[in-house]
């Protein structure tokens, strides 16, 4: 991947009445990347795209595209583009021209546009669709009019706002691979706004978690998924047992009156940290092997595995497991030492926010 | 089960509209294709628009009627996009005090616009007092515009405002984002969109303006003499309900003209369902 930084937000503040929806937050996206922004609705993620895109202008701090400051520049001044939530199509135009608004306003030729017609058609697996008005559309068909629309103007970035939030799950799960081949053959960097964090995992080469207008980890879905800087992000992605603990000292954790070897160093001796398992990474062995041992209290069969509690030292442990032990049993519970993740306590509210940060 | 409450329910309307407007329908059709004096059928009742005095009556009129609707939809529409773009809540109380002429009795607005046009009514005391010529519009085409216009401007504003502030604010950021600049998004997306609104407007506008005698014949005085006024006068003056009959269906033609240009248009959008 080519490490050029084709975007830079730098110290943006944004404030609507009083109320600070981002605050200093710094990002830079480069050439190529298919970053996603994920957070819970409100935490400021949406905004962001919104100034990327030019419709907000940041209370404070500038965005720069390929190093010149964009941050006044109108969005119809701004080599990108944008797929709106529920797509926004021209209802009073057929899809060609839906296709066509923006290489009119640019006065290109009649063929040049019929050919961009044609290709962006194809592109989105729609060809023959021109002559259609979009009302007649499914709103899976709608959407990919939409992308062809903003990707016939050749955008260096296209900027996607929560665009498969509408759609059913089966063929959100189909738009997901779409997005993914389009990027590839596009070549260009997207920027995409999800609460959906499944979307996030699949498509990214970059996420970026956001909680209350602060940063709470960028990464690769691998390191988001398994190395969660804090419990915002550990609980946001996927499901987790987050647990109160004390490292003994280093490779060693004391989680919930029970010794577990792990593989992290630096915390100290006897600090008090947050540690994360994820449920499928928990193995459910007999009693007398566990580290430690509970008894079984719910049982679910979810298709793939198993979805049970165990009810082990107070705690009631989520377990995803291709095994069933039956509600009742008595089970020992262990953990690989490197699946186990630790984190550092945030000391106070406005810290468990900006934890990202650190 | 269903069926029948649905019956029962629309009974009182469906009896009102019988009789109030189903039979009076009727009988106006029913005079104006019969003569007077010995009640067999006839067209002549029709043919009476083709006078000189009633044709000059019913083109004046809609002219008239077309102008002020011009000057309405002028007035409205930036008003309505003003509207469209307030942020703040209070847009409502703003369409309200728009809408507010419209509880006032519609004869007494029109008497109050006589007081204020009359040779030594308000407007010219006013000019007077600041050393202005006078102006002399009343019992003139002018001042039955003006009338038309004060009386029928809520008509426009409301379904304007109504489709405007349906369009998806990020339909129009979409334009934006394509590269249309503010004009560009104006001419090709808002107006485009706004048409129902627009139709609407119009017929609102255009249709009691062609049928009104009330306004021209307080602004108007008996100089200017509109189609409704003709009308009024077959039944009023004259007494002839048969001429009357005929010269109105010529005048209802128009108006279901006018409908019909709606119902083409506004494909169940709904944007006169205000009312």
């Amino acid at each position: 991947m080519i490490d050029n930084k084709l975007i830079e937000l730098v110290n943006i503040t944004k404030r609507y009445d009083g109320n600070t929806v981002i605050d200093e937050l710094n990002l830079y996206i480069r050439e190529n990347e298919f970053l996603t922004l994920l957070g819970p609705s409100g935490c400021g993620k949406t905004t962001t795209l919104r100034i990327i895109g030019g419709f907000e202008t940041p209370d404070e701090g500038k965005v720069l595209f390929n190093g010149k400051d964009i941050t006044k520049l109108p969005p119809n001044e701004r080599q990108l583009n944008t797929v709106f939530q529920k797509y926004a199509l021209f209802t009073h135009m057929t899809i060609a021209e839906n296709i066509a608004f923006g290489l009119k306003i640019k006065k290109k030729s009649r063929e040049y546009i019929k050919d961009k017609i044609k290709y962006a058609l194809k592109l989105v697996n729609l060809d023959g669709y021109e002559n259609r008005m979009p009302d007649s559309l499914s709103g899976g068909q709608q959407q990919r009019i939409a992308i062809a629309r903003a990707i016939v103007n050749e955008p260096k970035v296209l900027l996607l706002d929560e665009p498969l939030g509408a759609l059913d799950l089966k063929l959100r799960q189909d738009m997901q691979y779409e997005l993914i081949r389009l990027k590839n053959e596009l070549g260009i960097t997207f920027v995409y706004v999800t609460h959906d964090q499944e979307e996030a995992l699949t498509m990214s080469d970059t996420i970026m978690v956001m909680n209350q207008g602060y940063i709470q980890q960028i990464g690769s879905p691998e390191d988001i998924y398994n190395e969660p800087k804090n419990a915002f992000v550990a609980d946001f992605i996927g499901e987790s047992n987050i647990i109160s603990s004390t490292m003994v000292q280093d490779k060693l954790v004391n989680i919930l009156g029970a010794d577990f070897p792990c593989v992290d160093t630096g915390f100290g001796q006897n600090t008090p940290v947050d540690v994360v398992i994820r449920p499928e990474d928990i193995d459910l062995v007999a009693p007398e092997n566990g580290i430690i041992t509970g008894r079984v209290t719910s049982l679910i069969f979810k298709g793939v595995h198993y979805e049970m509690e165990v009810m082990a030292n107070g705690y009631e442990w989520l377990v995803h497991s291709t095994d069933m032990a039956s509600v009742g049993s008595e089970v020992g519970i262990r953990v690989d030492p490197f699946d186990i993740q630790i984190m550092n306590k945030p000391e106070s509210e406005d810290e468990k926010a900006t934890a990202g940060e650190l | 089960m269903k069926k029948k409450n649905t019956i029962l329910l629309s009974t009182p309307y469906g009896l009102w509209m019988l009789g109030f407007t189903i039979i009076p329908l009727l009988m106006v059709v029913g005079y104006g294709l019969t003569s007077r004096s010995d009640g067999s059928f006839t067209l002549d009742n029709i043919r009476l628009i083709a006078s000189p005095e009633n044709r000059r009556a019913l083109w004046l009129s809609v002219r008239l009627s077309l102008l002020s609707t011009l000057f309405c939809l002028l007035i409205a529409y930036p008003l309505a996009m003003v509207l469209r773009n307030m942020k703040f809540k209070s847009n409502s109380l703003l369409v309200m005090l728009f809408i507010m002429p419209m509880w006032i009795n519609s004869l007494l607005r029109i008497v109050a616009w006589q007081n204020i046009l009359e040779r030594k009514g308000v407007l010219n005391t006013l000019l007077q007092f600041l050393h202005l010529p006078a102006v002399n519009i009343i019992n003139s085409p002018a001042a039955i515009v003006l009338g038309m216009v004060y009386d029928f401007l809520p008509f426009m504003i409301l379904p304007l405002y109504n489709t405007l502030v349906k369009i998806d604010e990020n339909v129009i950021n979409a334009a934006h984002d394509l590269g249309a600049g503010n004009f560009h998004t104006f001419t090709r997306i808002i107006f485009p969109l706004s048409i129902p609104g627009v139709i609407s407007g119009i017929t609102m506008v255009f249709v009691p303006s062609l049928t009104t005698f009330v306004i021209s014949d307080i602004l108007g005085g008996s100089k200017v003499l509109l189609i409704g006024n003709v009308i009024e006068q077959q039944f009023q003056k004259l007494a002839n309900w048969h001429s009357g009959s005929g010269l109105s269906l010529v005048l209802m033609l128009f108006v279901l003209l006018s409908m019909a240009l709606v119902a083409k248009y506004d494909k169940g959008e709904g944007s006169a369902n205000v009312w």
